[in-house]
């Protein structure tokens, strides 16, 4: 078979499909993991001392097992107890949890990095506790999360290659079918690696444009510190 | 003196941190208009008086009244009552993301409710009594810490506060940015600001106070006008913790 033909006629074709399923499984996910983030990071912070609890043992479960696990009995455990649900479904759903766990980590610490004069300052001028964490603390918060948030990101769109293991057939999964039908591992691999790759360059530009966009005038260090 | 004149009632504050008291029974009534500085060595309760009255830090006993409601014991009630105490920080504490003007909106809008136009004009309005307009458009990072200050300053006054705390609003500041913020302090107490400040600055005590409270160890020592603690020879220990300052300076 000509290689520009299996090229262009059958590997691209699936890739591309297995491409528009892992752009939908992480535009279903990434929003949800990071709200999910942020409740759980100022839950564990500000909130009452049994939600604190419950937030820390979700984050401590889901760092503590692997996400496969988490799929399997989302997709091949959960119907035993009446819920079904479908693989797409599932997958989101564990990207979620995951996400959700591992960005509250980030967001925790940019929490605690804000300095306690902020909260104080909100408190005395009449602002509620919650009124300080939206308005004030999160703001700057978010802002010194964003470098973490963003690794976690790049993360999801590499894990979810895991949903192929339940059966959704996304880009790795594509390749893995075109791979195995036409003895052609080195090629399709090598294809589908490329496109992660630029997944993950459009993810860092975009951060990185971000990163300018939301940076407080007066705080981005000009001097780099590998200069000092 | 009628009872009306009192904004605000301090009554026997009494406060512990980890078995240590901080504060051993402290009370004063203050009058409207009137400026009360707090002297005395590091570490004798003062900014620790000033955040038991707005209950940033809730006082172990005693009580606060504020024209005639009392502040302890509110509940979510709290909220309404820091509005009207104003308090200024030594290292400024203004809200790093925003700018001058948004720092001062910032309650305007989430605690009083106005709208953004409303809010905005009254923020302006209160730059404008700091002197600090011109740099509205500004982050903290951008300011000294003396136009830092002023913005906290105007962010306080933006409350309409019956009263304001200065909890050692010049300590992080050299003697030039020092006087710049002074002066607009100066200028609030001429405009009948009511003022509780803990300071070093004994020049400021003495052309701006109605009444100096000398505090010691948790408890205040000597009271009465500037002139008085000066010269009376009845009263030596904010003489004797002055001349330290003075003879340290001279050296």
């Amino acid at each position: 078979m000509d290689q520009a033909v299996f090229l262009f006629d059958i590997l691209l074709p699936a890739l591309m499909q297995g491409l528009v399923i892992t752009l939908q499984l992480i535009a279903c996910s990434a929003p949800f993991g990071l709200a999910l983030g942020i409740a759980v990071a100022v839950g564990r912070q500000y909130g009452h001392p049994a939600i604190s609890w419950l937030c820390r043992t979700y984050v401590f479960l889901i760092k503590g097992t692997p996400l496969l696990l988490l799929l399997f009995i989302l997709y091949f455990g959960l119907p035993s107890v009446g819920i079904t649900l479908t693989a797409f479904m599932a997958s989101i759903l564990g990207f979620i949890l995951c996400n959700g766990a591992y960005n509250a980590e980030y967001i925790r610490g940019a929490l605690i990095s804000i300095k306690e004069g902020q909260m104080v300052a909100a408190r005395s001028l009449g602002m509620t506790r919650w009124q300080a964490i939206r308005s004030v603390i999160l703001p700057q918060a978010l802002r010194r999360a964003i470098p973490g948030l963003s690794n976690e990101f790049i993360y999801l769109i590499k894990y979810s290659s895991l949903a192929y293991m339940i059966t959704v057939i996304e880009l790795s999964g594509a390749g893995k079918l075109v791979a195995t039908k036409y003895f052609t591992y080195t090629e399709s691999f090598a294809a589908v690696g490329i496109v992660y790759l630029v997944l993950v360059s459009i993810t860092t530009i975009a951060v990185n444009i971000l990163e300018k966009r939301v940076a407080v005038p007066g705080t981005v260090r000009a001097t780099p510190s590998a200069q000092l | 003196m009628n009872d009306n004149d009192i904004v605000l009632r301090v009554e026997d504050i009494h406060k512990s941190f980890g078995g240590i008291e901080v504060l051993r029974g402290v009370s004063f009534d203050v009058r409207r208009g009137e400026t009360k500085v707090f002297i005395g060595p590091s570490g004798t309760g003062k900014s620790t008086l000033l955040r038991c009255i707005n209950q940033l830090t809730p006082p172990d006993r005693g009580r606060v009244w504020l024209d005639g409601e009392e502040v302890t014991n509110s509940g979510a009630r709290i909220n309404h009552f820091r509005q009207k105490i104003g308090m200024v920080f030594q290292n400024f504490f203004l809200f790093d993301h925003l700018t001058a003007v948004k720092n001062v909106e910032l309650a305007l809008l989430k605690v009083r409710g106005m709208s953004k136009a409303e809010a905005r004009e009254k923020a302006l309005t209160e730059l404008r009594q700091v002197g600090m307009e011109d740099w509205a458009e500004h982050y903290p990072a951008e300011l000294s810490g003396g136009q830092a200050q002023r913005v906290s300053i105007a962010r306080a006054l933006a409350m309409d506060p019956d009263v304001i705390l200065f909890d050692e609003p010049t300590s992080a500041l050299d003697p030039e940015l020092t006087r710049e913020v002074l002066e607009v302090m100066k200028k609030l107490a001429k405009n009948g600001m009511t003022m509780l400040v803990v300071t070093h600055e004994m020049g400021f005590a003495c052309s701006v106070a109605n009444e100096v409270l000398f505090m010691e160890n948790g408890v205040v020592a000597e009271q009465g006008s500037p002139d008085l603690l000066l010269n009376d020879p009845r009263f030596t220990r904010m003489k004797d913790f002055i001349g330290r300052i003075d003879s340290r300076m001279s050296d």
